[in-house]
C-alpha cells in the first residue's frame, strides 16, 4: 500500500505466521509460486471503511512494484504494489460488491489478487509475522 | 429537502404574457411537424415567489465564504469581492454571444489578450491559454502538452510522471488520463523532496515531474532549481500544479524555478468565486519549447485588431468548448486590475503572514508534524489530542462553532493531519476566534469527547454516514427525467 501509509506508526496486532508482510503494508500467503495478497489489518484499521476495490484484469503482467489494486476508503486512495513479478491469476470479485470485507476480515476472505511468481526471489525483502509487528509498532 | 421538481403545484405560472398584436400562428405552420415536441417539456409548475424560496431556502443550507471563515487548506478560500461581480455582469460581457463576429467582440478579445499579458508576467513564461476550466483540466491538458513535445521528438519511449508523495489527488489522475504511468518520489524528513530518490527515479523513460510548490505541506521546495536542473538534465519537463500560487506571487515566478507548464487556478488565487463545483478556470503557462502545441485558438493583435487564430497546425488542439470559462476570466481581470503588481506581492505577503501566525498559536496544541516556517497553509495533526479522538470528530465540531472545518486526511504523509489555509483577506481578529475555537474543541476532546463524538450538533443535519453515501448512494431525482 502507497502513500497513505508511508511513515505511519501503529498498535501492534496479530498476524499469521505463516504470511509474509511487507513494508507497504501488504501480507503474502505464498503456496508453491502461488501468491496471495491482500492488505494488513493495520492497513485497513489505518484506512477506516473501505467503499471501493478496483481490481486488475486476469491474465495481467505486472512487475514487482507495480500497482495492481487500487483500494478506495472514505478517507483516502491507496495503492496496492505488487511485491513480487509475475501474472494475475485470480482475483477476489466478491470485493467488487463487499469492498467492507477487507475491514472485517483483511487477511482471510478480504484477499485482494492471486500472483504467479515468476521470480520468487523477488520476495526476499519481505518481512516475517514478528518483524511487521515490530515495524508497525515503531520498534 | 424537495428539489424544485418535487414542488409541483399546478397551474401556476410565473408570467403573463401580454395578448399578441400580430395574427396568432399554429406551430405546426411554424415549425416542421417532424420538429415539434409532441410531449410536454417537464419543468416545474411554479409561481415566481415559490421558486425564490425555493433556492433561498437551499441557500440558507450552504456554508460559503461570505458566511463565515472558511480555512480550507490547498483550497485559497479567499474573499470574492462584489466589484469583481459587478464587471462579470456588464451586458457588453455577460450578454456576447460566444459566436459573435469577432468585430463585436473586440472588447471581450481585448480582456483575454491583456489578462494573458498579466498571467505571462505572474508566471514568468513564454506565453499562456485561458481555456482550460479548471486546475485538474489544466494539468491534463499540460500532460497533452508534455506528450506531444515527446512525439514530435519521436521520444515515444518517456511514458513515466514522477511525483512526490505529497502530490495533490489530482495530479496522478490527470497523468494516466493523458496516458503516462506514475512513479511516487518520497519526500526527505523535512517534507521536501528526496534529492537522492529523484536521482534514483530519473531516466530516458521519464517525460517529466509534476510538483507543488510550495508543496501540500505548505512548504517551499527550497532545492527547487536543483530538482528542475536534474529533471531537465535528463531529457525531461517540469509541470509546476499553481494550487498553491497565493503564497508567492511578486516574489518568485514558476518560469524562474524551471517550470515548462504551470497552471494557475483563477478561481483560487485571483478571487472568482468557486466551491459549488465551478465554474472555475485554469489557464496554463508554458516555457518556449511548448508554445507552439497550446490549446487553440489563440488570441492575437494583429493592425489594432483582436483576432482569433485557428490556424496552429502543432496545437494540440481545443481543450473546451469556445474559450473557456470567459465569465470567470473578467473576474480574475478586475481583481488583477484592482491589486496591481504590488496590491498582488502584498496578498501573498498577508496570507504567508497570516498562517505562520496560526500556526505559531496552534502549534500549543495540537500536533505540528513539520515544525517551521510555513507558506500559505500548514498540516496539524489530530493524532495524540486525546483518547479516541480523530480528526473527523474535530472537524465536525468547527461546524457547531460555525466555522467551516479545513481540509481533513489530507496530504497522505500526515496522520489525521488537518490542513489550515487561512489566506489574507481574514482579520486577526477572525484569526484570533478561530484558534480560541480550535483550543475550547482541544478542550472538550479531552474533558467532554461525546461531544466531538455527537458533532455536528448545531448544523441543519447531523452527521452524515460519509460510508453509506460512497457504497449507496441513493439518486432522489432520476435521470431519465421519469
Amino acid at each position: 500500500m502507497g502513500g497513505f501509509f508511508n511513515g505511519l506508526k501503529g498498535e501492534a496486532m496479530a498476524y499469521p505466521t505463516d504470511y509474509r508482510y511487507t513494508k507497504d503494508h501488504e501480507w503474502v500467503q505464498l503456496k508453491g509460486n502461488r501468491a496471495r495478497i491482500g492488505i494488513t489489518d493495520h492497513a485497513q484499521a489505518e484506512l477506516g471503511d473501505i467503499v471501493f476495490v478496483e481490481l486488475p484484469a486476469i491474465g495481467t503482467s505486472v512487475n514487482k512494484g507495480d500497482n495492481i489494486a487500487t483500494v478506495e476508503s472514505v478517507k483516502a486512495v491507496g495503492d496496492v504494489f505488487s511485491p513480487a513479478s509475475g501474472k494475475v491469476v485470480g482475483i477476489n470479485d466478491a470485493l467488487e460488491s463487499a469492498p467492507e470485507t477487507i475491514n472485517s476480515a483483511p487477511h482471510v476472505g478480504g484477499w485482494i489478487v492471486d500472483l504467479e511468481v515468476v521470480d520468487l526471489a523477488g520476495l526476499d525483502d519481505t518481512m516475517d509475522a514478528a518483524a511487521y509487528e515490530s515495524f508497525v509498532s515503531g520498534a | 429537502m424537495s428539489t424544485i421538481f418535487d414542488c409541483r403545484c399546478s397551474e401556476k405560472v410565473g408570467g403573463l404574457f401580454p395578448e399578441l398584436d400580430v395574427p396568432a400562428q399554429g406551430v405546426e405552420r411554424l415549425i416542421d411537424a417532424a420538429h415539434v415536441r409532441t410531449q410536454p417539456l417537464r419543468l416545474p409548475d411554479l409561481s415566481e415567489p415559490q421558486v425564490a424560496r425555493h433556492y433561498t431556502k437551499l441557500s440558507k443550507l450552504n456554508f460559503g465564504v461570505d458566511d463565515g471563515f472558511y480555512p480550507l487548506g490547498s483550497c485559497t478560500m479567499k474573499y470574492n469581492p462584489k466589484l469583481n461581480e459587478a464587471m462579470a455582469v456588464l451586458p457588453g460581457f455577460s450578454g456576447l454571444h460566444p459566436r459573435s463576429d469577432v468585430s463585436r467582440s473586440q472588447g471581450a478579445l481585448q480582456l483575454m489578450f491583456e489578462l494573458t499579458g498579466f498571467l505571462r508576467g505572474i508566471a514568468g513564461m513564454a506565453d499562456v491559454s485561458l481555456q482550460p476550466v479548471a486546475g485538474a483540466h489544466g494539468e491534463l491538458a499540460g500532460m497533452f502538452l508534455f506528450k506531444k513535445y515527446f512525439q514530435v521528438r519521436g521520444e515515444h519511449e518517456r511514458k513515466r510522471i514522477l511525483l512526490p508523495d505529497t502530490a495533490h489527488g489530482t495530479n496522478p489522475a490527470s497523468a494516466a488520463l493523458a496516458g503516462f504511468s506514475v512513479t511516487e518520489v518520497a519526500s526527505d524528513e523535512t517534507g521536501r523532496i528526496d534529492l537522492a530518490a529523484l536521482d534514483e527515479a530519473l531516466d530516458d523513460t521519464v517525460a517529466g515531474i509534476m510538483l507543488t510548490v510550495p508543496n501540500t505541506l505548505g512548504i517551499f521546495e527550497s532545492d527547487i532549481l536543483q530538482v528542475t536542473e536534474k529533471v531537465h538534465a535528463a531529457g525531461g519537463l517540469c509541470y509546476f500544479d499553481g494550487a498553491n500560487l497565493n503564497s508567492y506571487m511578486g516574489k518568485t515566478r514558476p518560469g524562474d524555478m524551471g517550470a515548462d507548464v504551470f497552471h494557475f487556478n483563477l478561481h483560487k488565487t485571483m478571487s472568482t468565486p468557486h466551491g459549488g463545483g465551478g465554474p472555475g478556470s485554469g489557464p496554463i503557462a508554458v516555457s518556449d519549447a511548448l508554445v507552439d502545441y497550446l490549446p487553440v485558438p489563440r488570441v492575437r493583435l494583429e493592425n489594432e485588431q483582436y483576432k482569433l487564430d485557428w490556424n496552429c497546425p502543432h496545437s494540440i488542439g481545443s481543450v473546451h468548448s469556445f474559450y473557456g470559462n470567459f465569465l470567470v476570466a473578467v473576474r480574475a481581470f478586475a481583481y488583477i486590475l484592482q491589486l496591481g503588481d504590488v496590491g498582488l506581492r502584498e496578498v501573498s505577503e498577508n496570507a504567508v503572514l497570516n498562517a505562520n501566525y496560526l500556526q505559531q498559536r496552534l502549534k500549543k496544541t495540537y500536533a505540528l508534524p513539520y515544525d517551521g516556517l510555513c507558506k500559505h497553509e500548514f498540516v496539524l495533526s489530530g493524532k495524540g489530542l486525546a483518547e479516541g479522538i480523530s480528526t473527523l470528530d474535530i472537524a465536525k465540531r468547527l461546524i457547531d462553532y460555525g466555522v467551516h472545518p479545513p481540509t481533513i486526511y489530507f496530504p497522505l504523509t500526515v496522520k489525521e493531519a488537518i490542513m489550515i489555509e487561512p489566506t489574507e483577506t481574514e482579520s486577526k481578529a477572525t484569526l484570533d476566534r478561530f484558534a480560541e475555537i480550535m483550543e475550547i474543541v482541544a478542550r472538550e476532546a479531552k474533558e467532554n469527547p461525546q461531544l466531538l463524538h455527537d458533532a455536528p450538533v448545531r448544523a441543519s443535519v447531523r452527521r452524515l454516514d460519509q460510508t453509506q453515501a460512497a457504497k449507496n448512494p441513493v439518486l432522489k431525482v432520476p435521470l431519465d427525467g421519469e
